[in-house]
């Protein structure tokens, strides 16, 4: 519990939470170790993972084809541990955009972006954008022209997806560090567009 | 209402979306490490997913993902007989006397 | 595992079925046609592993790529719109 200087009663949640965990460590099918190291494993998984390699593939025609092909294959190559994602990677272009739902839960590329933000877990969100894709992302700030294709994917099953966004432009010589610091997690999501780089 | 999930929105209407987002608690970063390690032994998504479903139509929408989850995975455990509700009962009443 | 039916460019029919039970075909999309996009490759049916039953053979799962205007009769947006969804081969049928 954060520590907030007086006692806080548990909720039923956290203290149903508290109880299943050290019936299971009575039991001896988890220790304490390993659930600090499963949460650290997990605070490690950051949408600054995702941009890394959408960078990569920026700057790399090749990993790009790789990436589109065998989204996995093409995060192991650069040393992420992606355990158990089956990842697709669905690229924007001038002609396609491309955005990521779940309407029957919350899947999302966890190992590539961490914990799904709470509006993607919403009824708002869930409902709304297999239906009415263009409106809800205008409430996201983001207007698709009419002739762009918009294609909705619904992660209901097994694989995993990850927009690569389109590169800005005047980002010509860029290092991958630098781009990457432009590829935001909610561009990957398909909401927003990649940051615009600031003109000095 | 059973034909139909109340989980199951997909295209259903709805209001504006409220891009809220908040840090997650480290009580809700246990539950889904406890999860992930019950997922190691064999308790599978598709099952917590079920009792996610199968929780009344008020408490899904009204609970937290977090709070659906311990309730699920709970439930799984449960049904697995890997704890006892006697069990759980016995330690949760240890667990709040002891603050 | 269960053979693969179908191919990508292969168009299919959504069952129009409400069985009770987990089930991960939504059910906007139960009864709707579509073209296969690609084969995801072959999984434990989650149908099964649900109930706490291995879920084997592996089903076959697909992407399936749906018009948004068929979909959804009032659609508004480019005509060209898709949806696209993961669909699990026992829910699919030539059309």
């Amino acid at each position: 519990m954060k520590d907030q200087g007086k006692y806080q009663a548990l909720t039923y949640y956290q203290l149903m939470e508290v109880s299943l965990r050290e019936l299971l460590v009575e039991k001896g099918l988890v220790t304490e170790q390993q659930v600090a190291a499963t949460v650290e494993d997990m605070r490690r998984r950051t949408p600054e993972r995702g941009a890394r390699v959408v960078a990569h593939a920026w700057t790399h025609h090749e990993y790009k084809a790789r990436l589109l092909e065998d989204g996995t294959r093409a995060c192991e190559e650069l040393g992420l541990d992606v355990p158990a994602l089956k990842l697709v990677v669905v690229e924007n272009t001038p002609q396609v955009h491309n955005v990521i739902v779940c309407t029957l839960c919350s899947c999302y590329p966890r190992m590539l972006l961490g914990i799904p933000p709470d509006w993607y877990k919403s009824r708002n969100y869930r409902s709304r954008m297999v239906r009415e894709p263009r409106a809800v992302l205008a409430e996201f700030g983001l207007k698709i022209p009419r002739q762009t294709r918009i294609r909705v994917h619904d992660s209901t099953a097994d694989m995993r997806y990850l927009v690569l966004p389109m590169r800005p432009a005047g980002t010509r010589g860029w290092s991958e560090e630098r781009l990457a610091a432009l590829v935001t997690r909610d561009s990957m999501i398909g909401v927003a567009l990649a940051k615009q780089p600031r003109s000095k | 209402m059973i034909e139909r999930g109340h989980h199951d929105m997909g295209g259903l209407p709805a209001g504006k979306v409220k891009r809220a987002e908040h840090d997650y608690a480290e009580w809700e970063r246990r539950v889904d490490a406890l999860a992930v390690l019950m997922g190691g032994k064999g308790v599978t998504v598709d099952e917590r997913r079920r009792h996610i479903e199968a929780l009344p139509p008020e408490a899904y929408d009204k609970l937290s993902y977090y709070e659906r989850w311990i309730v699920a995975l709970t439930q799984a455990l449960l049904q697995r007989g890997i704890i006892t509700t006697g069990e759980l009962a016995r330690k949760m009443t240890q667990v709040e006397r002891r603050g | 595992m269960a053979e693969p039916r179908f191919r990508p460019g292969d168009t299919v029919r959504v069952m129009k079925a409400y069985p009770l039970g987990h089930v991960r075909t939504p059910y906007y999309i139960r009864g709707h046609t579509g073209v296969i996009e690609r084969v995801c490759g072959s999984f434990p049916n989650p149908e099964e592993l649900a109930q706490m039953r291995d879920g084997l053979p592996a089903q076959p799962l697909y992407r399936v790529r749906f018009m948004q205007n068929e979909v959804w009769p009032d659609y508004r947006g480019n005509p060209a719109d898709v949806v696209e969804i993961e669909i699990y081969q026992h829910w699919l049928e030539p059309a």
